[in-house]
């Protein structure tokens, strides 16, 4: 029998988000090919994939149509048949200009003939599988997950972290991959343990997702004894648990260096769906070509999870959600606290995307912002243990010693300080703003 | 779609406004302000409500004068008006506290950019600069309840206990320092209501007990350890309404709890050098002020390591 376990750590500050997570008993439902896909050649952090196909060209649902011969990258694949219709160059959401491949899709979503098993049985085999299989890491950035895998020296690596904890508010994408396919991510855990010689794995889910969590329980209690030795942490629902560095702390207490990796306090991180995926894909052979994503929000009028073809335009999967009841205030990809506001509802979905949300003036204030009244709840809502409101005023001042010493780099960005906030400073922003004073005075 | 908002995440945030806070304050201080009138009588009333005009009427004019907006909403300034207040005798000339009022918002906060960067507490640096104005009128001090006698009763001067101890008199029961019939400034007597108040802050996590704990435990200790009675130096003086309601200020104390705790301290250290060795009876404002300069460098010293930093150095020195 396998015990849930309590985490060993509590992270520190964090903030105490309303949950939202309305979508929570939504099966997830599939949308079927939409007239055209656009796929940026920029999905992840790395060098950009060049197009392996020509305009004109025919395409099937799996096919490459984007690769780099570069180790920091991940290869696309088409998530329909048609078309190529166009290559051209877009503005993606992080300022960065890419080309993309326009795909017109012919309805008949015909699967290239490369499909079928994998064959992954050690470590050389399952980073290969990773990079074939064109996964990236969800947390924003896009992280190719055969890089994130693929440490030099795992000597002292013996621990595998799976992130369920889904910790953003709305989003119930990744709770619904544990619901519906706890099978899959335990073989998808046991897969990559064996491939890795890890002794040891933890599933990180938070408390307020009980079913997931017995979901899975479920599945371990099942397997015969002897296995691999796999355990769930039921972590406090307190943002940001899901954060990497968080996550490892509760589930081993053991801390990632400033500066370092995960590797660093011996773990590997891979996210509940991108295990599950993973693990679809060695068996199917049928690569990241779609997502799961929680649509919601208060302006949409039928939220849903919904499975999605990457390059899908936005306002397309907000349609097949029964459209806008009312014009949004912010349109964001992600959750509401490390999201992206889009502009333009022809964006197409890209890897990492995990919800599309809809946000009415209610729900997402814009106040004005008000002068800092040092009254320290930054402070304490910083899980990295730094000091906001100083990082601020040190920017201003440019002092890159003081923006040293008070160790602006270390911080994530998850937003805890600007949530806490009682004069609605932008906070995140200001931090984004002192990295680049800090970079910039230590380069020049 | 052209109304999309396009701003940096979070994109929500908690209800709490600075408004909101400031308003928690001024709620924590009615006790306090409702004591100071059933002890001193009508005219607290009025004392109060000229520093709070005065704070206001100074903080509306300094504004529009230099051109910021107004903020008179943030309730900042009614917070000072009402704290200086409760630090000034009854029977002080109403000017003076109008006068104190408008140096305090004026000078301390305004000319320093206003909330968020006076480098003092403006209701203490008003009620010190008067201090040493008047010395007279801010130790005139009325007997609790002389209001009621028929006789001309703004003439009955008192002794505050600590004076009382210094030259060996008689002291008010114990009961009668914690509901605050004793003599002293107007809101600084009912030890009763303050703690009220404090609970307040602490139960609607305005503030921490930590400065509080940390400024009243050391005066009392030390003060204890001088010769003094506990109880009596806990609840004489100034010490409670500093230690819950002027140390606390946030904008001139530490925000980590490091240096909070420094910061408390040091106030309890100051205030007990000044009760045993100085001349002065009294020295809450004194050791408050002091503290408050110290505030950036208490900061600097006591900043957190970030996540991770213990186990980077580890590494490093491999």
């Amino acid at each position: 029998m396998n015990s849930i376990l309590r985490p060993v750590r509590k992270i520190r500050g964090g903030a105490k988000v309303p949950h939202m997570k309305d979508t929570a008993d939504c099966k997830t439902v599939f949308m079927p090919s939409p007239p055209e896909i656009t796929l940026p050649m920029q999905q992840h952090i790395g060098a950009p994939c060049r197009p392996t196909v020509k305009v004109g060209e025919e395409v099937k649902v799996g096919q490459v149509v984007g690769d780099s011969d570069a180790f920091v990258s991940a290869p696309i694949h088409s998530g329909v048949s048609g078309k190529v219709k166009a290559i051209k160059s877009i503005l993606l959401p992080g300022g960065q200009r890419a080309d993309a491949i326009v795909i017109e899709s012919d309805g008949l979503d015909t699967y290239a003939d490369t499909m079928g098993p994998r064959d992954v049985h050690d470590k050389a085999s399952l980073l290969s599988a990773i990079r074939t299989s064109g996964l990236v890491g969800i947390g924003g950035a896009g992280f190719p997950l055969s890089v994130k895998l693929a440490i030099k020296d795992d000597s002292g690596v013996d621990t595998l972290v799976v992130n369920g904890a889904e910790c953003e508010p709305y989003i119930t994408s990744d709770f619904r991959e544990s619901v519906e396919f706890p099978g899959r991510v335990i073989a998808g855990v046991e897969m990559v343990m064996a491939s890795l010689g890890l002794k040891k794995a933890y599933i990180g889910i938070e408390d307020n997702k009980p079913q997931g969590i017995q979901a899975l329980k479920k599945v371990l209690d099942k397997r015969p004894a002897g296995g691999l030795d796999i355990d769930i942490v039921e972590l406090p629902a307190r943002y940001p648990q899901g954060a990497e560095k968080m996550l490892i702390y509760a589930t081993t207490g053991r801390r990632v260096p400033v500066g370092g990796l995960p590797s660093d306090a011996g773990c590997v991180v891979m996210n509940i769906s991108s295990v599950s995926v993973l693990c679809y894909y060695i068996w199917t052979g049928i690569p990241m070509i779609s997502k799961r994503v929680t649509v919601s929000g208060g302006a949409v009028n039928d939220p849903k999870n919904v499975m999605v073809r990457i390059g899908t335009p936005i306002g397309d999967v907000i349609d097949f959600c029964g459209g806008l009841k009312e014009e949004p205030t912010k349109l964001i990809t992600g959750g509401p606290m490390m999201g992206v506001a889009q502009y333009d509802r022809n964006m197409p979905l890209l890897k990492q995307n995990n919800a599309i949300l809809a946000l009415t003036k209610e729900e997402t204030q814009i106040p004005q912002e008000q002068p800092c009244i040092r009254c320290g709840r930054c402070v304490h809502a910083c899980p990295m243990s730094l000091m906001p409101a100083q990082i601020e005023r040190a920017s201003r001042n440019e002092d890159v010693v003081q923006l040293a010493k008070l160790g602006v780099m270390s911080c994530m960005e998850c937003g805890s300080c600007a949530y806490a906030c009682p004069s609605k400073r932008p906070l995140v922003q200001y931090m984004k703003y002192a990295k680049t004073v800090a970079r910039k005075k230590v380069s020049g | 779609m052209s109304n999309l908002i396009v701003t940096a995440s979070p994109h929500i945030t908690d209800k709490r406004t600075t408004k909101s806070i400031m308003l928690d304050v001024v709620i924590a201080l009615i006790p306090a302000m409702i004591a100071s009138i059933v002890l001193f009588g009508p005219r607290a009333l009025l004392v109060l409500a000229v520093t709070v005009a005065a704070c206001m009427i100074g903080e509306y004019v300094t504004r529009r004068i230099l051109k910021r907006s107004n903020s008179l909403s943030d309730l900042t300034a009614v917070i000072t008006g009402i704290l200086l207040a409760l630090n000034l005798p009854v029977s002080i000339p109403l000017w003076m506290a109008a006068l104190g009022g408008l140096i305090a918002i004026v000078i301390v906060k305004q000319f320093f950019g206003g909330v968020g960067y006076n480098f003092v507490n403006p209701a203490i640096a008003g009620r010190i600069v008067l201090l040493v104005s008047f010395s007279y009128y801010m130790s005139n001090w009325t007997e609790p309840f002389a209001y009621l006698s028929a006789t001309a009763a703004d003439t009955v001067s008192a002794a505050t206990p600590l004076a009382v101890a210094e030259s060996g008199g008689q002291l008010p029961s114990l009961l009668d320092m914690f509901l605050g019939v004793r003599a002293g400034s107007m809101g600084e007597t009912s030890i009763l209501a303050l703690l009220i108040g404090g609970i307040y802050l602490c139960i609607r996590r305005v503030i921490t007990p930590i400065i509080p704990v940390c400024f009243i435990g050391v005066t009392v200790l030390l003060t204890t350890l001088g010769g003094g009675d506990p109880l009596y130096e806990l609840m004489s003086g100034g010490l409670v309404l500093g230690a819950v309601f002027m140390a606390t200020d946030y904008t001139t104390s530490p925000m980590n709890a490091k240096g909070q705790i420094v910061f408390g301290i040091g106030c309890g250290v100051i205030t007990s050098v000044i009760r045993l060795f100085a001349s002065l009876p009294e020295g809450v404002s004194y050791s408050i002020l002091l503290m408050n300069i110290l505030v950036p460098h208490i900061e600097n010293l006591t900043m957190p390591k970030p996540f991770g930093a213990k186990e980077a150095a580890a590494n490093e020195s491999k």
